[in-house]
């Protein structure tokens, strides 16, 4: 493992000055399971690596204002997936949480850093986006808020800049009659990094037509996509098996994916309509189920 | 080269101090300095789980944690895990239900169940699968480790009852 300094920061500013002071050779370190491996790597170089775990806001899970929820960036998948809000009223967001990793992995990962390692296939950010997350980015400049979906910017990359923290996320209250899922295609069970995953909200109107509906899929596209023309094929329209699989099959156009070893591109694209049309139906299972 | 580290800590119950680059993994640690060496080294990544620790009763990687951040936290190694000479139910169980053969995945799996039957008395198959996926094993087909983990579930849930039963017949 290559050498660096270790500083547990306690607070925000201490961590903000630490890696804008540093630049691009400080990192920081929440779980750990994506940045120790690649540091060890090489794939990314610190002479200092800043621990951002006893930073209380970091670590803060708790109802937002009206009836939100907000997410310290450093709080582990398993803290989010007990929540007792997350499974019914943040469903896509319970689906990824729970399948990033195996229990080890929970344990530690956050879905922060999940974000903020920003892979095309993050489990996390369809999810997020689909859910409206705005994302509270602090620097030693103050702190600014961004939607979700203006994150990421390309594999590997984000809008942070040196000396910027991600320190919460929050998502705002689920609406009446709404539901969300997440899904994921992997050769495995568990552990897999997805070939493509999609993640779907659906809010349904009094008559039952739909009144609001997001896609987003994730591992087909450089950077995590909403589906926006084919989410709003559905709109005002009962969700049916057949007007689900319309919205499904025209997220394809949206998708740009790669051939590599986890999958071709015409198998990515196959995914991404099966997938939208499973979380769509489940999306809307759950919405109905809601009073 | 950066500062040493002095970190305290409580390891299998017992107060430790130690000193080690912050670039040290907990695993490391543990085996190079502590000589705790039940826990391998699989994939130095995450992934295989023959690292596995408990860091606060819960379920990690060691290889992906630092040392240094172990400080003023309890950690559980599998050397912890029989008593007085006595091994745990579940890895009587293991030995039974012959759920190892090189047994280098051991160790990991055997805190992963114990975590699990903690949180899970009565554990389905699908959840034992769920929980323990992160433990990988290349030799047994994870056949013998998931009914292993059922006998030793059961065997606990004896065990509670039994002394359950005998504190209300000291009454």
């Amino acid at each position: 493992m290559q050498d660096f300094s270790y500083i547990a920061a306690k607070t925000i500013q201490e961590a903000t000055s630490l890696l804008a002071e540093r630049g691009d050779k400080a990192r920081p370190l929440a779980g750990g399971t994506d940045l120790l491996v690649q540091l060890r790597e090489r794939l990314k170089w610190a002479d200092l690596v800043v621990d951002i775990k006893a930073i209380p806001e970091l670590n803060h899970l708790g109802p937002s204002g009206d009836g939100g929820l907000t997410i310290g960036a450093a709080v582990s998948c398993e803290r989010i997936v007990a929540y007792p809000e997350v499974a019914q009223h943040f469903s896509a967001m319970h689906d990824a949480a729970r399948i990033i990793g195996g229990w080890q992995i929970q344990t530690r990962a956050s879905l922060g850093g999940n974000l903020c390692n920003s892979s095309p296939a993050a489990d996390s950010t369809p999810a997020l986006m689909v859910l409206d997350a705005t994302l509270q980015i602090a620097s030693p400049e103050g702190t600014q808020d961004v939607p979700v979906g203006k994150f990421c910017t390309g594999p590997g990359k984000n809008i942070l800049r040196p000396g910027d923290l991600l320190v919460s996320l929050t998502l705002p209250a689920p609406p009446p009659k709404s539901g969300s899922a997440y899904q994921r295609f992997i050769p495995r069970n568990e552990m897999d990094i997805a070939v493509a995953g999609a993640a779907s909200f659906v809010q349904l109107a009094e008559d039952g037509t739909v009144a609001a509906c997001r896609i987003a899929l994730g591992a087909v596209a450089p950077v995590p996509q909403m589906a926006d023309d084919a989410a709003s094929l559905l709109i005002g329209k009962r969700p049916t098996p057949e007007s689900i699989e319309q919205s499904a099959k025209a997220v394809v156009a949206i998708t740009s994916p790669i051939d590599d070893m986890r999958g071709t591109i015409e198998f990515r694209q196959n995914l991404a309509y099966v997938l939208t049309k499973r979380t769509l139906q489940t999306a809307v299972d759950r919405a109905l189920a809601e009073p | 080269m950066p500062d040493k580290l002095l970190v305290t800590t409580t390891i299998n119950n017992a107060s430790v101090q130690f000193l080690c680059q912050p670039r040290h993994s907990l695993l490391e640690v543990l085996r190079d300095q502590l000589r705790l060496t039940g826990a391998k080294e699989g994939c130095n990544n995450g992934n295989c789980g023959a690292c596995t620790v408990l860091l606060d009763d819960q379920p990690v990687n060691s290889c992906i944690v630092l040392a240094a951040e172990v400080e003023g936290r309890q950690v559980e190694t599998i050397e912890a895990v029989a008593t007085a000479g006595h091994l745990h139910p579940i890895q009587q169980c293991f030995l039974e239900g012959a759920a190892l053969q090189c047994g280098i995945c051991t160790p990991g799996f055997i805190l992963a169940a114990k975590a699990l039957l903690e949180e899970i008395p009565n554990p389905s198959e699908d959840q034992i699968r769920f929980k323990l996926a992160g433990n990988l094993c290349r030799c047994t087909g994870y056949d013998k480790i998931v009914r292993s983990v059922q006998a030793a579930a059961e065997v606990l849930a004896t065990q509670r009852e039994d002394s359950h039963n005998g504190q209300e017949g000291d009454r």
